[in-house]
C-alpha cells in the first residue's frame, strides 16, 4: 500500500483532479456559481493536453446533461457538473440519465434555489430531484470531494450498477474552501479504475438498438421497478468499491460515519459539510458531560436503510438537520426519510426536525450545541416536539 | 415477439429494443379499407411508386416487377395518384 | 464536394433503413422523408429523434421501425445529444476505443422539436460545430399532440390552438419562422430545403449535408394528411403545388452561396396550394392575396420569377 502526497488545493479544483486522473472522455458543463471553478479547471486541462477529451461548451445545463447523455449512450466516460438553477434546469434529464442507465458522474455543488437569487449554499437544488434514480454521495471536505468522484465511475459503469452518480458538496463552504488533501498519482489511480470504461450496451452500427422506444402502461411499471432494482441493488457495488479502495489508498468509507454515538442519549444528523462544525459542537458538549453523538449521512441514495436502523435505535432522540424544506408542513426531506425508515423500529428514538443553513447562512458551533440540547431534551422526555424548528429564523 | 408479458427480470435494460427493424413483424395492412392493384403490363418501372410509398409497402421482386405488399400496404393511394402510366387501381378490399 | 449524387431512382439503395411495419398515418410524409434521408446515409450512422410523430409512430416497445442505431431522449434537446454523441464518437475513434470509420450522426426533429422548444439547443450545437446532419421534419404544426400551432405554422392555417373564430378570423395570425435562413446565419457550411415531392433532390441534398464537414441543417417540408385537412392520396401534390406556388421555397446554401435547386419556370397562384387543404378552408379572398403578398415578396428575394410573368 502506497501513499500518495499531501498537497493543499481549493476543494473545487480537488474535483477537476479527479475528473482528469479518471480520463474521462467527454466534458459537458455550463457555469454556475459556486460549480464554475471545478469546469474552469477542467477547460484548463484539456486546453493543455494534459487530459484527452472532448469538452463540450454547452449552451445550458439541460444540453450538458443532454450532450451527458448522448456521449454515454456512445460508450464514453463522461463528467458534468452544476449547481442550484442549473440542477433545476437539468431536472427533466436527470430521470433521463438514471433511466437509460448511463453511468454519468455528476458534481453537484449544492446551492440555494431561487426565488430570491442567491448564489450561495443550502441542499434545496438536489433534494428537490432527490427521487431521479441517480446514486446521491455528499462529500464533506477536499479528500471526500476527490475520492468519492474517483470511486464514482468505477461505481457507475460497473455492470452491476449502470447508474448515474451525483456527488453533492455544499456551495462555498466546501467548494471555495482550500483544504489538504492526499492525491493519487495516474499509476495508483489506474490501478483502482480501469483507464477506459468497457461499456457493454452502447449505440452502435455493428449492432443496432433503440433507446428511449414508447413504453406503454403494460411495460412502464416494470421498466421504473426495473431503475428502483437497479438503484437499490447498487449498494452492494458501492460498498464493495468503497473495501476495495481502502485496502488500496488506506482511506475507509461507509454509509454512515458515526462520531461518538455509542454511549450517546441523542445524535445529529447531517449531511454534508457542516459535519465539521456539528463535530467541534459535539466535543464542546461532551466536556460538558453531555451525551451527544453525530451521525453523518454519506450514502443518501440508495438510502442505507439498516445501517440507519442499527445506528438510531442506539440513541433516543435523533435532531435532524435539513439545509432544505420539504415544502408544506413537513420539515426537512432528510427528515422524512430518517423517520419513514425508524417507523417500523421497536426501539425507536425521537426524532426531531431542524432547518438551517438555507441560502448560505452559516450554521455555527452554538447552533448545533442548541440543536444538540433539544435532541437531549426529547431524550429525556422522550418525545419529538414540533414537526419542524426552524431555528435561525427572526420570526 | 414475446407472447406472454414482460417482467422486471425479462425485460432488456432500459427497455431497449435489440432486434432493428422489428415492426417488420407488425401487420400494417389492417389499416386498409382499399387496396392498390399493380397492373404489370402497364407498368414501365420507373419506381416512383416504390419512392413514394410512406410505408416502403412497394418492392422489386424477384422477377425484377414491382409489386405490392399488402401486409404493409395502409391503402393510402400515393402510388396510384403518382404512378404516371396510371397502372395502379385502388379496388375495395373485398374486390379482386 | 466529394459527394457522390444520385443521377436517378435507379440509383436510390432499395435497402429500407427505416422499415415497413411503422404506424404512422396513411399518407405520412415524414415517413417518406425519413426512408430516403437514410438511403443516403447508408448503415453507418447513429439517428437522434426528438419526441414526436416520428418517434411515437416508430417505435412502440417491443416494435422498432428502425434498422440502424437510434436514440430519443426528449422533445427539446435532440441537437445536444448529438452534440455529445458527436463528441464522444471523435474521442473515442481517437483513442482507438471504437472501429477508425466515419459514423454519422443525423437528427430528426419536427418543426416544434427545431422552431420552438429545441431552437436553442440547436442554435449552440450549430455555434459549436458539431458534425451532424440535423433534419427538421416541418409539418407546420404540432401533429403528435393534435394539431397545435407552432412558430412554423403558416398565417391562416387552422389548428386546435389558432382556431379562426370572430376575433382571429384567419386562425394563426402570424407568419411562419423563417428557420432555414436563421440557421444559414449561424454561417454553418450546408444549409437546404427540400419536400418529398422531389425525392432526387432531397436525397442528394441529405447525402451533401451528410459529408460536409461541420453542422448541416436540412429543412423538409412533409404535408400531414389529418393536420392539413387533405386526402392521404394527395400528399405529393400538395407538397408539389407548395413549391411550384412558391410556398416552398426548395434551395440550398453551401458556405453561404444560395442556390435554387428547383426553379418552377411557371408560378402558380397560392390559391391553388390553399384551396386544397381544409386547413385553410375559412380565409377571405383579402386572407388570400394577403399571402400571395407575402410569397410574392419572398419569391422576388430569392429569385424567383413574379406570379403576372410566369402565367
Ligand atoms: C418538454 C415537453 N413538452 C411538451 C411535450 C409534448 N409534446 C410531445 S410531441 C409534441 C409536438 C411535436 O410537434 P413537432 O415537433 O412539430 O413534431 P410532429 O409531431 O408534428 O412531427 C409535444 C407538444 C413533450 N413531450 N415534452
Ligand atoms: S409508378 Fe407505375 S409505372 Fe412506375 S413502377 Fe410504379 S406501377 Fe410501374
Ligand atoms: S397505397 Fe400507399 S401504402 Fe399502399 S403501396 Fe401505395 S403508396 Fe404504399
Ligand atoms: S399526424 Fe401527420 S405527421 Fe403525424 S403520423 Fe400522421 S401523417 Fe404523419
Ligand atoms: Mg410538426
Amino acid at each position: 500500500m502506497k501513499l500518495g502526497k499531501r498537497i493543499s488545493i481549493e476543494c473545487s479544483h480537488a474535483a477537476s483532479l479527479a475528473v482528469k486522473l479518471a480520463n474521462v472522455d467527454v466534458v459537458a458543463a455550463y457555469p454556475i456559481t459556486p460549480q464554475t471553478h471545478i469546469i474552469e479547471r477542467l477547460a484548463e486541462y484539456v486546453a493543455n493536453g494534459e487530459l484527452d477529451a472532448e469538452y463540450v461548451n454547452v449552451e445550458s445545463e439541460h444540453s450538458a446533461l443532454s450532450a451527458c447523455i448522448g456521449a454515454s449512450a456512445v460508450g464514453a466516460r463522461v463528467y458534468t457538473s452544476t449547481a442550484g438553477q442549473g440542477l433545476a434546469l437539468m431536472h427533466e434529464m436527470l430521470f433521463i440519465a438514471s433511466g437509460n442507465r448511463l453511468p454519468i458522474v455528476m458534481g453537484v455543488a449544492n446551492r440555494s434555489l431561487s426565488p430570491n437569487l442567491n448564489i450561495w449554499g443550502d441542499q434545496s437544488d438536489m433534494m428537490a430531484s432527490r427521487d431521479c434514480g441517480w446514486i446521491q454521495i455528499y462529500a464533506e471536505n477536499a479528500q471526500e470531494i476527490f475520492d468519492h468522484t474517483l470511486q464514482a465511475f468505477k461505481i457507475a459503469e460497473d455492470e452491476r450498477v449502470l447508474l448515474p452518480v451525483a456527488v453533492c458538496f455544499d456551495g462555498f463552504h466546501v467548494t471555495h474552501v482550500i483544504e489538504p488533501l492526499i492525491t493519487l498519482d495516474q499509476e495508483e489511480v489506474d490501478r483502482f479504475l480501469p483507464k477506459h470504461r468497457r461499456a457493454i450496451y452502447r449505440l452502435t452500427p455493428d449492432q443496432p438498438s433503440t433507446w428511449g422506444p414508447v413504453a406503454s402502461p403494460d411495460v412502464q411499471t416494470e421498466l421504473k421497478v426495473q431503475n428502483e432494482w437497479a438503484l437499490n441493488s447498487s449498494k452492494d457495488v458501492i460498498l464493495e468499491v468503497w473495501r476495495e479502495f481502502s485496502d488500496l489508498f488506506d482511506r475507509r468509507y461507509t454509509p454512515l460515519e458515526v462520531y461518538r454515538v455509542e454511549d450517546a442519549d441523542a445524535a445529529i444528523l447531517i449531511l454534508g459539510g457542516f459535519a465539521g462544525t456539528a463535530r467541534i459542537a459535539v466535543d464542546k458538549m461532551r466536556e460538558e458531560g453531555k451525551k451527544i453523538g453525530l451521525i453523518k449521512l454519506r450514502l443518501y441514495r440508495p438510502f442505507p436503510m439498516q445501517e440507519a436502523k442499527d445506528v438510531l435505535s442506539k440513541v433516543k432522540a435523533v435532531a435532524v438537520v435539513d439545509r432544505a424544506i420539504s415544502a408544506g408542513g413537513l420539515g426537512g426531506p432528510v427528515y422524512g426519510d430518517v423517520r419513514n425508515v425508524l417507523y417500523d423500529v421497536e426501539r425507536r428514538p425521537a426524532v426531531l426536525s431542524f432547518i438551517a443553513g438555507l441560502g448560505g447562512r452559516d450554521i455555527t458551533v452554538k447552533d448545533f450545541m442548541k440543536i444538540g440540547e433539544r435532541a437531549l431534551e426529547a431524550a429525556d422526555k422522550g418525545r419529538s416536539g414540533p414537526v419542524v424548528n426552524f431555528i435561525q429564523v427572526r420570526m | 415477439m414475446a407472447d406472454s408479458k414482460p417482467t422486471v427480470k425479462n425485460l432488456p435494460i432500459a427497455g431497449i429494443i435489440f432486434t432493428p427493424g422489428s415492426a417488420k413483424e407488425y401487420n400494417t395492412g389492417s389499416f386498409r379499407s382499399q387496396k392498390p392493384i399493380l397492373e404489370a403490363k402497364l407498368c414501365t418501372k420507373c419506381g416512383m411508386c416504390w419512392v413514394y410509398c410512406p410505408d416502403g409497402a412497394v418492392f422489386v421482386n424477384s422477377e425484377g416487377m414491382y409489386e405490392v405488399d399488402l401486409k404493409y400496404c395502409k391503402g393510402c393511394g400515393i402510388c396510384v395518384e403518382e404512378c404516371a402510366r396510371k397502372a395502379i387501381k385502388m379496388v375495395d378490399e373485398e374486390e379482386m | 464536394m466529394a459527394s457522390q449524387t444520385f443521377r436517378s431512382i435507379k440509383e436510390v439503395p432499395l435497402e429500407e433503413y427505416f422499415t415497413p411495419g411503422h404506424r404512422a398515418c396513411q399518407g405520412c410524409a415524414e415517413a417518406i422523408a425519413v426512408r430516403h434521408v437514410l438511403k443516403a446515409a447508408g448503415r453507418d450512422v447513429i439517428v437522434v429523434n426528438a419526441t414526436g410523430c416520428l418517434e411515437v409512430v416508430s417505435t412502440p416497445y417491443p416494435y422498432t421501425a428502425w434498422a440502424v442505431p437510434w436514440y430519443h431522449v426528449a422533445f427539446e434537446n435532440t441537437a445536444a445529444v448529438a452534440s455529445g454523441i458527436e463528441s464522444a464518437l471523435k474521442v473515442l475513434r481517437r483513442k482507438r476505443l471504437v472501429a477508425d470509420k466515419k459514423i454519422h450522426v443525423v437528427c430528426f426533429a419536427g418543426d416544434g422539436g427545431t422552431a420552438d422548444i429545441g431552437f436553442q439547443a440547436l442554435s449552440g450545437a450549430l455555434e459549436r460545430g458539431h458534425d451532424f446532419l440535423y433534419v427538421c421534419l416541418d409539418n407546420e404544426a404540432y401533429m403528435n399532440t393534435g394539431i397545435q400551432r407552432s412558430s412554423s405554422t403558416p398565417y391562416g392555417a387552422w389548428t386546435t390552438t389558432s382556431p379562426p373564430g370572430k376575433v382571429k378570423p384567419a386562425g394563426q395570425m402570424t407568419y411562419k419562422k423563417d428557420l432555414p435562413s436563421i440557421f444559414a446565419a449561424h454561417g454553418i457550411p450546408y444549409v437546404a430545403t427540400a419536400t418529398v415531392s422531389y425525392p432526387l433532390d432531397l436525397i442528394n441534398k441529405a447525402k451533401k449535408g451528410l459529408d460536409v464537414e461541420g453542422p448541416a441543417y436540412l429543412h423538409i417540408y412533409t404535408p400531414c394528411p389529418p393536420g392539413w385537412r387533405i386526402p392521404s392520396e394527395k400528399v405529393i401534390q400538395v407538397s408539389r403545388l407548395g413549391v411550384q406556388t412558391g410556398m416552398f421555397l426548395i434551395y440550398e446554401a453551401e458556405k453561404g452561396h444560395l442556390r435554387l435547386t428547383v426553379k418552377p419556370s411557371r408560378r402558380k397562384p397560392v390559391a391553388e396550394y390553399l384551396k386544397m387543404q381544409g386547413r385553410f378552408r375559412h380565409l377571405s379572398d383579402e386572407d388570400v392575396e394577403k399571402i400571395q403578398r407575402f410569397v410574392d415578396e419572398r419569391c422576388a428575394k430569392f429569385g424567383l420569377p413574379p406570379l403576372e410573368a410566369s402565367t
